[in-house]
């Protein structure tokens, strides 16, 4: 195992330089950019608005709707546009990563939309998109009892490594790939509302993988936090 | 709710008086802004913000076969991806006639003005030829989407280059960019604009209120070959009023002064952009 | 000379000036009483809406500075009919719920058979009140005075979080902007405003002051800032004082009645 240094030098707990705006699409009801290094995510909150289909509604709190979509240009090899499997499967764990927070009740038969767009992939897209998503949803005026944030820890041969690029997930020794890839996603009160895991690892290593990526995204709150609260400051 | 119907006879009224909803002349562009670069995996890739519309535009190459009937030609492709990101009309699912007419209108501008030169694309006839991907993602929908988008459509193109290319294995190496530019002809150049028929004015770059009650439109790419007459490359007319020929007119009678508007727009924003960039 | 309809929604000063995200403490003990958009978590109160933090003696509440329009009785909001069914007009009010108004609810008798739509068509703007919210939809009433069908103008959508700013203090900020621009102006508390004005540049110039307390809503001193913007570019406007103005009489229903039957 030779991977002692990182290809960007970085600190295997450092995370990536992160830029995050909020209010980036006019026409949303709330909308915020969110990136790490080189990954970057747009997401636009629609709603609480009304829900069609009929049979969609419930009558008893409203319904949460997240589409991950990844732009076309947005990797090396061209995305055909439009939905593929791996995007429905994101949209969906993404729901499942927000939908706690989200004051649902207040809203029966309604729904609120959330729109993810990568623009620029360099790993860890879900993640960013969570990030822009949790602020978007908070610039919305949504009802929430807190921010989201999410990160991707992986581990390289033994070092837990926050937030990998794209060249550190390929990484390979010897033919076998090396690095396992584990998206995470954090509600305020330290619960874990996304968790997957692509690679080899033992459950030691994980559970140290969950602490780092939870005080990496203790950092990542405090920023989504500081962004929402310069809106208001610039005017 | 979209524009009022108040509102929008109230936008007619406006323009019998000259007056705008946002106070600008009839032919008055809002402020254009072109960023060149803005997605670093793509061959070429732009940003054009009009006024609060604004439109990303990637172009992706890949290798592949040749249509049979122009075997030594490169190919083309452009798509837009009306997403409901950009506006509460969007709707998810597959093209609807709108997107599909949009790229359309972009790609024949492109296609007849004969900026691209197809059969440089050729790797080898009847077998292997470059195929051009331009994608394009409204990201907010202010109005007139068409010129915002053939305008990103042309500053990737010009800032494109080729991803690197094993000839003995014939592939593509994604992610590995070469420094050989896309073959333009400079001097084809097409610049789209649309005018908007409003009551009986003809306007330009309308805001998304003026553009729903708008009846009618005429989109017009042009080029300016080796900078003398401007040549009219493509031309759509959309909406289900019919215009006279005294707007018809009115609209060609406008044409020669398209291309300079708008190249000195593109060229302005495009240095803007770049003293920016070295600022950083 | 129509009513003109004020917000119960009283724009207030806050004392605190603190912008809070949801999940953030705003309160610690249990001395505060968890108010609109705030919520009780152990010993601390935390903010559940993006907002400023507003104390009123022991209640501590977010004022939001962002969301859709929540429906709420007794609200005058402006909408669109979009639908007319056989008793009555659905209104979009621009709000996750559509609403309703029953022929039951406007003023005047209307006879059952009549064509509706000769008293409010598809695409008329109304001014309404809200009479009840209820989860299967929103009921609207036109039966207090000042609640009309709109006729000319135009009509812009702000963020409904601005209205109260837009209003200021039992009117205050829009009376400014209607006598030095001279237009009939109604907010409603959904985000929709109406203006009226006596030519193109009254109505633009309203609209331009109404945008700048949007955006400028935290500035202090906004007041003059309007009064200020109002002066600079009223001039060349012969501004009609709305006193002066000849007294509008609402259609009688009446008159739409005998109309219908020509």
């Amino acid at each position: 195992m030779t991977y002692t240094k990182r290809f960007d030098g970085r600190a295997f707990d450092e995370m990536r330089k992160i830029e995050a705006k909020v209010g980036v699409v006019p026409n949303a009801d709330g909308s915020a950019f969110f990136s790490f290094g080189d990954t970057k995510a747009i997401a636009a909150v629609y709603g609480p608005r009304t829900l069609h289909p009929q049979h969609l509604k419930n009558p008893q709190k409203g319904v949460l709707r997240c589409y991950y979509d990844m732009i076309s240009f947005s990797v090396t090899e061209r995305k055909k546009p439009g939905p593929s499997r791996r995007s429905s499967e994101i949209s969906f764990v993404t729901s499942q990563a927000l939908s706690e927070v989200v004051q649902l009740n207040n809203f029966p038969n309604s729904v609120i939309d959330v729109f993810i767009t990568i623009i620029q992939a360099d790993a860890s897209t879900r993640c960013a998109g969570i990030n822009a998503a949790s602020m978007a949803l908070a610039h919305a005026g949504i009802p929430m009892t807190g921010l989201v944030s999410a990160v991707s820890v992986g581990n390289i041969g033994g070092n837990i490594t926050v937030d990998m690029i794209k060249e550190e997930e390929d990484y390979e020794e010897d033919g076998e790939k090396y690095a396992t890839d584990t998206p995470m996603a954090f509600l305020p009160d330290g619960r874990i509302s996304l968790l997957q895991l692509d690679g080899k690892t033992s459950p030691e290593m994980l559970k140290k993988a969950i602490e780092a990526g939870r005080k990496a995204c203790v950092k990542i709150t405090d920023i989504q936090k500081k962004t929402l609260k310069s809106l208001e400051a610039e005017k | 709710m979209e524009v009022t119907e108040l509102t929008k006879r109230r936008i007619i009224e406006y323009l019998n008086e000259g007056k705008r909803f946002d106070e600008r002349g009839l032919r008055d562009f809002r402020k254009i802004t072109v960023e060149t670069g803005i997605s670093k995996n793509a061959e070429g890739s732009a940003r054009v913000i009009i006024g609060k519309t604004e439109v990303l535009a990637g172009v992706k190459m890949a290798m592949g076969e040749p249509y049979t009937d122009s075997p030594d030609s490169g190919t083309m492709m452009v798509s837009v991806e009306l997403s409901p990101i950009a506006s509460q009309k969007f709707e998810l699912g597959p093209p609807k006639i709108e997107s599909i007419e949009l790229a359309r209108i972009v790609d024949r501008g492109i296609r007849e003005s004969g900026f691209i030169d197809f059969s440089k694309l050729c790797v080898k006839k009847g077998e292997a030829v470059w195929t051009i991907f331009i994608d394009i993602y409204p990201i907010n929908h202010d109005g007139n989407l068409i010129d915002a988008s053939a305008l990103a459509a042309i500053a990737a193109l010009k800032t494109a280059v080729f991803p690197e290319y094993d000839k003995e294995t014939n592939k593509v190496k994604y992610g590995e960019f070469s420094t050989k530019k896309l073959p333009l002809a400079d001097e084809n150049m097409p610049l789209t604009t649309t005018f908007y028929k409003i009551g009986n004015k003809i306007v330009l770059d309308p805001i998304v209120e003026e553009e729903e009650t708008a009846e009618a439109r005429l989109s017009i790419a042009v080029s300016k070959p080796k900078k003398k007459e401007v040549m009219i490359n493509a031309i759509q007319k959309g909406g289900y009023t019919p215009l006279t020929d005294a707007e018809l007119d009115e609209i060609l009678d406008y044409v020669p002064k398209i291309w300079d508007e708008i190249n000195d727009a593109l060229n302005k924003s495009l240095e803007a952009s770049e003293k920016h960039k070295k600022k950083k | 000379m129509e009513k003109d309809i004020e917000s119960e929604t009283e724009y207030v000063e806050t004392k605190r000036k603190e912008i809070a995200v949801p999940g953030d403490i705003i309160a610690s003990g249990t001395n505060f009483l968890p108010g609109e958009g705030t919520k009780r978590e152990g010993n601390d109160v935390i903010a559940t809406r993006f907002g400023l933090v507003y104390e009123e003696g022991r209640l501590i509440r977010i004022i939001p500075l962002s969301g859709v329009y929540i429906p709420r009785r007794g609200n005058i909001v402006i909408g669109e009919v979009v639908d007319i069914l056989f008793n009555g007009w659905q209104i979009d009010i621009k709000s996750p719920y559509m609403s309703f108004l029953p022929i039951s609810e406007c003023r005047g008798f209307i006879n059952k058979r009549d064509d509706l739509s000769s008293y409010f068509d598809f695409g008329d703007m109304i001014v309404a009140k809200i009479i009840g919210v209820k989860s299967r939809g929103i009921d609207l009433t036109m039966r207090d005075r000042g609640l009309r069908k709109l006729q000319g103008g135009i009509t812009i959508y702000v963020n409904p979080n601005k209205v109260p700013r837009i209003i200021g203090k039992k009117g205050s900020m829009i009376n400014i902007i209607k006598d030095n621009t001279g237009c009939d102006i109604t907010v409603g508390q959904n985000g929709i405003i109406w203006i009226r004005g006596d030519t193109v540049n009254h109505e633009l110039l309203a609209k331009e002051a109404i945008n700048l307390i949007v955006g400028r809503s935290f500035v202090d001193g906004l007041t003059e800032k309007v009064e200020e913007f109002l002066s600079k570019n009223n001039k060349g406007l012969k501004i009609i004082k709305r006193e002066e103005r000849f007294e509008e009489k609402e259609e009688k229903f009446e008159e739409r009645e005998e109309r219908a039957e020509r």
